[in-house]
């Protein structure tokens, strides 16, 4: 079905709607609104039993994935209350519900970003060149397991998984690399790291310093988004409280430094890929957006200093309708919170600029192409919902990292999208629609419902410590799973429309095991090389600047710059903050 | 009927990767089965895996991981349950696993490999029909 399709379904019927000037506060004439309810009555009794005899509906009850019951039709007794200056506004203005900009994508297109790494820097420094060459607008670095953990690629734990996932980066030696013959004047960079996020971001800088490129000229996300580690992604270095203040001080550090950074990535899409719904995704990311906010406001910044640099990261799933709703209704949500709980005066304290990838839980190992089609959906979703930058998973992300191939096909989808849907040429394209208005009101409710049930047990930190999130992912996650085994959900190629033998049009990428050789060969001679006087005083320093809880961007600058290496930097760390133990839950 | 022991399982995460949603729905998914469930958590060597299951002598062990790094650690925990002679320990084995190396893990010793989209169902059929009580 064609999205004009939809609209022509959906869209206000202009018979119904009667706008009053001034006077009552309902959008809907009363009178008008009763005649709507009396003939949906009729059509109820009469025309759809009669019909429902010849033709039943397939199920008994239509639920979203979130467990929104969905109605074989809405109308405007759904949205009742709908107030389009309070509600919607207008793009560009509270509460964003149309979009975070007057115009959107009339002016400018979403970033496409492309999520990419793998094996040695001098790869994926070529996979980056690839991406820049074929139209891609922002590189976004997957690094590997052990750089993820702070580990060197030649500690004990990084046997077998240097370069597997990502790309491996252990000291600045890896990173000039990484971004050789790539100014950082000309790109925005994404990196996805969180608990070493404050020494990827300064071997960044460290890059920039050489380059000659000012750090007020640096542009890009750190995702730096340590809470979220603690119940969904899991990859947590230090306990809690040290983990919030180092994404506190690299919030601290940009602000005063990088006023075009993103310092941190909130993000939903860990909770949403980990098994939550789409509530739980909204609803807990903006949990965690709060406790980062008032631990920022605790260093004594003011909310208009760094609010208008907090960036959020969500997934866009399966259920369309219910995932356009989901980034309606975040933006709408945050701009409130920001208004209304911190006060934030500046409207770009007020903006929920949004990332968002598509669901790769969602693909499926069997009949691997289809997945192009999911990623088309979800992709299509997140720009109906208005999002600002967008990774499209490539179709064979289920057998293994994608290869160039399916890399193009991902990043064509979004182009076949923002060239020739023609989606882009007006602004909000559902909004209006009784059903998506309906849908966006109960996904800010119910987020609304949980936060204040967070803030009841006395917000994120404690109710990580009693396992509320863990145990409310794992539970929806099971739900999920129960109902494609039960075949109440359809999944297409796995629960039904099998085939004896997949098709798989091209080779998966291996990445091969002389990656790890040969890096971790490169790393010992960089370590002998260097001068290991200057490392062990700097590391000493660092000792020092963390047991007096200073703010660590500067230290860890100029260490990284004595080629001081990851390991070496979260060495220390972990020997003053401690180390992490998983709290687990079943 | 005797009252037979339940089947204990232990489901272990080796490797450094921290996708635990599949290990978490197959613990579950055996747990209802009436199976006793031991969960080792994220990032476990095979030297603690392989503890762990002494210690709580499992009848088996399902090893789950995404990060690629399976061609170098499954081997590890196959050798250090021969050293211990727990051989009558049925394994198998999730995650992203290329079908290229299936055979090799089969050829070690390890029973089954599945992919994604396998049902917990077939886990919990090849588990009752394979483990040594």
């Amino acid at each position: 079905m064609r999205v004009a399709d939809y609209l022509n379904i959906l869209l206000f019927n202009r018979e119904y709607v009667n706008i009053k000037i001034g006077g009552s506060n309902n959008m809907f004439d009363e009178r008008k609104l009763r005649e709507v309810s009396k003939e949906r009555q009729r059509w109820e009794t009469t025309k759809v039993p009669s019909w429902i005899e010849r033709h039943p509906e397939k199920k008994n009850k239509y639920s979203t994935v979130s467990g929104v019951q969905v109605k074989r039709l809405y109308t405007p007794e759904d949205i009742e209350h709908f107030d389009y200056v309070k509600d919607l506004g207008f793009p560009g203005e509270y509460p964003f519900t149309r979009g975070l900009h007057a115009t959107m994508y009339r002016g400018r297109l979403w970033t496409m970003r492309q999520f990419s790494g793998f094996g040695t820097a001098e790869q994926t420094n070529e996979r980056f060149k690839y991406l820049l060459s074929e139209g891609e607008t922002g590189l976004s670095i997957a690094f590997d397991y052990p750089t993820i953990m702070g580990y060197d690629s030649d500690h004990s734990m990084a046997t077998g998984e240097v370069g597997q996932c990502g790309v491996a980066v252990s000291s600045l030696k890896d990173m000039e690399t990484l971004f050789n013959g790539i100014p950082l004047n000309k790109v925005s960079t994404s990196m996805t790291i969180n608990g070493p996020a404050a020494m990827l971001l300064a071997m960044y800088i460290a890059i920039g310093d050489k380059q000659g490129v000012p750090r007020e000229k640096l542009d890009g996300t750190t995702q730096n988004d340590n809470l979220k580690e603690f119940f969904a992604q899991k990859l947590c270095l230090f306990p809690p409280k040290p983990s919030l203040k180092l994404s506190t001080d690299i919030i601290e550090y940009c602000t005063r430094h990088l006023p075009h950074w993103n310092p941190v990535s909130i993000s939903g899409y860990h909770i949403r890929e980990a098994g939550s719904n789409a509530v739980q995704e909204l609803a807990f990311t903006l949990a965690d957006g709060i406790a980062y906010v008032e631990s920022t406001l605790e260093r004594g910044l003011k909310v208009d200093e760094f609010a208008p640099r907090l960036s959020f990261f969500f997934a866009s799933h399966n259920d369309f309708f219910e995932e356009i709703a989901k980034f309606r209704a975040a933006r709408r949500l945050w701009a409130k919170i920001m208004k209304e709980r911190f006060n934030a005066e500046d409207p770009r304290s007020l903006w929920m600029r949004m990332h968002v990838q598509t669901s790769g839980c969602t693909l499926t190992a069997q009949q691997p192409v289809n997945n192009v089609m999911r990623v088309a959906f979800q992709s299509l979703a997140a720009v109906l919902g208005g999002t600002q930058s967008l990774h499209t998973n490539s179709f064979d992300e289920a057998l293994a990292l994608p290869c160039e191939e399916a890399v193009r096909v991902a990043l064509r989808t979004q182009q076949i999208i923002a060239y020739e849907s023609g989606v882009t040429d007006t602004i909000d394209q559902l909004g209006g629609s009784y059903y998506v208005e309906y849908l966006t009101n109960k996904m800010e409710e119910r987020a609304m419902r949980y936060i204040d049930r967070i803030d009841a047990m006395g917000g994120v930190s404690s109710a990580i410590e009693r396992g509320f999130f863990q145990k409310e992912i794992a539970d929806s996650a099971y739900l999920y799973q129960k109902e494609i085994e039960s075949r109440q959900r359809t999944l297409v190629g796995v629960n039904d429309y099998t085939v004896e033998k997949d098709w798989v049009p091209m080779e998966l990428l291996r990445v091969h095991p002389e990656v790890e050789e040969e890096q971790v060969a490169r790393l010992r001679k960089m370590k002998k090389e260097r001068d290991n006087r200057k490392v062990k005083e700097v590391l000493d320093k660092l000792h020092d600047e963390t047991d007096r809880d200073r703010n660590l961007m500067p230290i860890i600058i100029k260490a990284l710059k004595t080629y001081a290496t990851l390991g070496e930097i979260t060495e220390v760390l972990r020997t003053v903050f401690g180390e992490y133990r998983e709290l687990i839950v079943v | 009927m005797t009252a037979e022991r339940k089947i204990r399982v232990l489901i272990a995460k080796p490797g450094l990767d921290s996708h635990d949603r599949g290990a978490k729905i197959v613990a579950r998914a055996l747990r209802d089965a009436g199976m006793e469930i031991i969960y080792t958590g994220l990032r476990q060597t095979p030297e603690q895996i392989v503890e762990t299951a002494l210690q709580e002598d499992v009848n088996v062990i399902g090893l789950s991981i995404l990060s690629g790094a399976h061609k170098v650690l499954f081997p590890k925990i196959m050798e250090l349950i021969k050293e211990k002679g727990m051989d009558d320990v049925l394994v198998f084995a999730g995650g992203i696993i290329p079908q290229e190396d299936i055979r090799d893990l089969k050829r070690i010793g390890i029973k089954e490999v599945f992919g994604p989209g396998t049902p917990t169902g077939t886990l919990v059929e090849f588990v009752q029909e394979n483990a040594k009580r």
